[in-house]
């Protein structure tokens, strides 16, 4: 029986060991492609390395006071063993300073995540700019982006240009999903009533997966998108391709991509103006039978980022 | 005629052979029951000995059979979740219906099985570690039962009639709204949950009194049983806790009955405000399963160790602790909502700080077993178990608190991984433990000791096997509450190794099941009243404990009062026996289920928009209330010589 437990303690090792070494690119998590998930992924390695200590600490004394304490007749037997002091002080400290040690970084992270990344690369000629800005509504189930610079949107895909901070505003029109492309960085909700943004960053032009990550129903699951880095020459190229060869998005069309199903990708080389607002679906309702819904919530945007990349319906 | 076939095939959920086979099932199971119960004319036994009762150790009894039935339904639900996720692009099961199983599965685990499961053990050991002879409102201790049971039920009709609620457990607006969320499985969840949560806001009052008012003469707070001190706090929190989750599935229930927006925008509702109100409720919830699981190893450990518990004064003001913290944590469900910086940086630190007095239980457990002489017994095993494992799931816990690493973590396995670390290593395990430890004073014979090992072996290993896995299938970018995903990504073979893992928990499931059979015929009898040498005073009275718990109330003088009484007999000062007196008991009542079965019956109209059936329910639910405040005669006596004779019987008197 104790042999079990000893085995089990080091088994339990084995997995942190490959963890910390992160040399899968499967792993999207521990394989970052950009500078807001390499941050992320610094905490998470700095976390792992202190939690596994706590985790061996707890293993190493359990074994030994199981192998110790377990035979039957035992030396060290003390009924009136009941407290120590010293011991006691010692186990209040150690994790007291643990979390300190935790604690700094995750705020620091937090504060720095505010900001936008700096950009490693020459931005594209159509971008005007040194940072992007992309629209993301989330419809039942499927992406769409807008660019608002570019007057281009695309359904179920994102092209970006590599070592260029892009700022994501994110709506939605429904339910609440959330945007996460682990390999560039965390998750932020879409909701209704409040807009988020989110900055990410890709280092390298490359194609990174992307999905929903909050539950909004039927096709939850299929609600992916992939992210398609592009060096600063390909971004122009994909953007006078688009411009020339594909389609506007008509308010018919729109429309259609409005009813909760699964689509292929799309793009279109425009898009109404009356889109820019981004409506949600009870103000899209209200809009067409006149009344107004009340529900431009100025308060509640808490995207921390100054009203600089703030939006209010 | 066509109107009546379109109605039933709406009211029944049709169309699919597993739900057809759960209806047989259902009808064949009630057959039955009613058959055997007939046969054997056991009907008046069962209304006099059991509905009726409002003794705590039959109302805890009752509570762990519908505990462990929910744990079956609970655990075919996450049997299906694993087939289904096994290979990449299944079959078994469509979207619509893993919707509606992972939020069936995820509310019966919180509110059916593992808050029932632990009333039930408070019920059973409570009263009697405290030498008290029943809970201080034993009528409203039953009615809170039936409103669980009740409560449950519903629920659970939800599976054949009417269709299962699919928002997940937590239910998030606008998506559980009526626009989004059509049909009656929604109304299920808020009105089932609704019942049986006001059941558990009595049975937290009921325990705060019992606990500050009833504890024997001599046993001040700080010589309370650790487990007791568990669940006075835990009343506290519950106390505190349930009326945030009560306001926000009335006002949910108003929004999709009445048409209103508390939690949609269409008229300036918030679908955020429901994640707070929910999380208000919901972390503190998660400590409401967990610290009396911390109680149950607390006595486990120390009875096993054959030792005082280590640092026990520390022990409970780091319950405290965690219950005052468990209270500003809740935002760390929702990191990724656009809070503001400082915003996420207070609830990241109010999280990380409980890790503090966790830890130091931790230790404290550790050192409670340093010096001791540690018997391996199965309760033992569950408790030993729970100290590794549960680590495991405290300090993922630790890293999902950090908020920038949360945005990686949150809603992937990793998080799925994570509070199944906590809630099976700490609540199932716990609540195993428990009702090993406990059996015998429930029904006076043990449990199998080998069955009970080889289930804790295979349940054990076939838990790690099941979700440390997981951890890395998060990292990978899987998200929960996916019904199927794609080949291609890697995710294939590290599903198939944790399907393999879920059906090796079912088995050691089923093994626990054959024991509690094989035990019932075959068991070791108790005839002491204390077969594990135990330290406190549950373990002073007969197995099963007689109907007013104890003979004389018992005075008490230090912590772990039974090993006094022990150790003084051995040194032979025992103290004379004193004559019985009459002692005083409250009397049966049917009241408590049949309000319960009007509470149902609400209920179910409301579920419908049947107003005609609900109203007249409530109406019947408002009456039961009257009629209780007409009962006068509300308690009897046992005279002096049945108390004599009930004693000889359990042989106590020499
Ligand atoms: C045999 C043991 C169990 C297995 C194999 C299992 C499996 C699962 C799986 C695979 C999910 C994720 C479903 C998804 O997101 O797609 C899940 C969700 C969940 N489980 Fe379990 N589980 C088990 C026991 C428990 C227990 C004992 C509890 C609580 C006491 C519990 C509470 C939950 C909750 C709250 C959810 C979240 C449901 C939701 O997303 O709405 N589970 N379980
Ligand atoms: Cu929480």
């Amino acid at each position: 029986m104790m042999k079990t437990f000893k085995m089990k303690g080091l088994a339990a090792l084995v997995p942190l060991l490959v963890l910390l070494t992160g040399c899968s690119d499967k792993i999207a998590v521990l394989n970052p492609q950009g500078p807001v998930a390499r941050e992320q992924y610094h905490l998470i390695v700095w976390s792992l390395i202190m939690m596994s200590l706590v985790l061996a600490i707890v293993l190493i004394i359990f074994i030994y006071v199981l192998v110790r304490f377990g035979r039957k007749n035992n030396k060290g037997y003390d009924p009136n063993n009941t407290g120590n002091r010293k011991l006691e002080i010692i186990w209040l400290i150690v994790p007291v300073v643990i979390c300190i040690l935790l604690a700094v970084p995750t705020v620091r992270t937090l504060y720095a995540l505010n900001d936008p990344p700096k950009a490693t690369a020459k931005a594209p000629a159509s971008l005007h700019s040194n940072a992007m800005t992309i629209d993301v509504t989330s419809v039942d189930w499927k992406w769409l982006f807008r660019y608002p610079g570019q007057n281009i949107e695309t359904v179920n895909y994102v092209v970006i240009p590599a070592g260029i901070p892009v700022n994501f505003r994110l709506h939605a029109y429904d339910a609440m999903n959330a945007f996460w492309v682990p390999e560039l960085g965390g998750q932020q909700y879409t909701m209704t009533d409040m807009s988020m943004h989110l900055w990410l960053q890709a280092d390298k032009p490359g194609t990174y997966a992307g999905r929903s990550s909050n539950y909004s129903g039927q096709g939850f699951a299929d609600m992916t998108f992939n992210v398609l880095a592009k060096s600063a020459s390909d971004f122009d190229s994909w953007v006078s391709d688009v411009k020339k060869n594909q389609p506007a998005l008509t308010m018919n069309k729109y429309m259609q991509l409005l009813k909760p199903d699964n689509v292929k990708p799309m793009t279109f080389s425009s898009y109404p103006k009356e889109l820019e607002k981004n409506l949600n679906k009870a103000q899209m309702e209200g809009k067409q039978t006149g009344k107004s819904t009340d529900n431009s919530m100025p308060g509640m945007n808490m995207s921390g980022n100054n009203g600089k990349g703030g939006y209010n319906p | 005629m066509q109107n009546i076939t379109n109605f039933l095939s709406h009211f029944f959920v049709t169309g699919d052979p597993m739900i057809y086979g759960a209806d047989a099932s259902i009808a064949l199971a009630s057959i039955g029951i009613v058959v055997v119960l007939t046969y054997f004319k056991k009907w008046k036994w069962l209304w006099d000995e059991w509905l009726t009762s409002v003794d705590h150790k039959r109302i805890g009894i009752m509570y762990i059979i519908a505990a462990l039935l929910m744990l079956f339904r609970g655990g075919v639900d996450a049997l299906m979740m694993r087939t289904q996720l096994a290979l990449p692009n299944m079959h078994f099961l469509n979207a619509e219906h893993y919707n509606q199983v992972f939020t069936t599965h995820g509310t019966i685990m919180i509110i059916f099985v593992a808050m029932p499961f632990i009333f039930g053990l408070m019920n059973i050991a409570v009263p009697l570690q405290i030498g008290a002879r029943d809970v201080a409102f034993p009528f409203l201790n039953a009615l809170s039962f039936w409103l669980f049971f009740f409560g449950a039920m519903l629920f659970n009709l939800s599976f054949v009639i009417g269709g299962s609620p699919d928002a997940g457990w937590s239910s998030y607006a606008p998506f559980a709204g009526a626009e989004l969320n059509p049909g009656v499985g929604q109304n299920y969840y808020l009105i089932g949950v609704q019942i049986s949560g006001i059941g558990s806001l009595a049975t937290g009052i009921n325990f705060l009194v019992t606990i500050l008012k009833m504890r024997a003469p001599g046993m001040t707070l700080f010589k309370m049983p650790m487990f007791t001190w568990s669940i006075l706090i835990t009343s506290v929190i519950v106390i505190f806790a349930f009326p945030a989750f009560t306001v926000a599935l009335a006002l949910m229930t108003i929004d999709r009955l009445f048409g209103a927006h508390f939690f949609t925008i269409a008229a300036g509702g918030s679908p955020m405000l429901w994640a707070n109100l929910f999380w208000f409720w919901g972390h503190p919830e998660v400590y409401i399963v967990l610290l009396p699981v911390f109680g149950i190893f607390s006595e486990v450990i120390a009875t096993f160790a054959h030792k005082t518990l280590f640092g026990y004064v520390v022990m409970v003001w780091s319950m405290i602790a965690i219950s005052f913290l468990s209270f500003i944590t809740w935002l760390h469900h929702f990191f990724t909502m656009g809070n503001t910086a400082p915003v996420n940086a207070f609830f990241s630190i109010s999280t990380m700080l409980i890790a503090i007095p966790t830890g130091v239980k931790i230790f404290n457990w550790l050192f409670t077993l340093n010096r001791g002489r540690i018997e391996f017994t199965t309760p033992m095993l569950w408790a030993l178990a729970f100290i590794p494992n549960f680590t495991i799931g405290g300090v993922t816990g630790v890293m999902l608190a950090m908020a920038p690493a949360d945005y990686q973590y949150h809603n992937s396995y990793f998080l799925v991984a994570h509070f199944h670390s906590t809630l099976i290593a700490g609540t199932v395990f716990g609540i195993f433990c428990g009702l090993h430890y406990w059996w015998p004073k429930m029904f006076g014979y043990l449990l199998n000791e080998k069955l009970g090992k080889w289930s804790f072996w295979v349940f054990m290993i076939s838990f790690n096997i099941c979700f440390m896995p997981m951890y890395f299938l998060g990292l990978m970018g899987m998200t929960r509450r996916m019904y199927t995903y794609p080949a291609g990504l890697g995710w294939g073979p590290i599903n198939f190794i944790i399907t393999i893992g879920a059906f090796g928990m079912g088995l050691g499931f089923i093994i626990m099941a054959l024991n509690i059979v094989w035990s019932a015929i075959h068991g070791k009898k108790d005839t002491t009243g204390d077969p594990w040498d135990g330290r406190t005073l549950e373990w002073s009275t007969a197995s099963p404990a007689p109907e007013y718990n104890f003979a004389h109330i018992p005075t008490v003088s230090t912590r772990d009062a039974f090993e006094a009484m022990k150790e003084e007999k051995r040194e032979g000062r025992t103290k004379p026996q004193l004559p019985f007196k009459p002692i005083h008991m409250p009397n049966n009542s049917g009241i408590p289920f049949i309000m319960g079965g009007f509470m149902f019956v609400a209920g179910f109209g409301f579920v419908f928009e049947w107003f005609w059936m609900g109203i007249p329910g409530l109406l019947g639910v408002v009456a039961c209330m009257i009629a209780r405040s007409f009962v006068y005669n509300d308690h009897h006596h046992i005279p002096a010589d049945e108390i004599e004779r009930i004693e000889r019987a359990a042989g106590r008197l020499s």
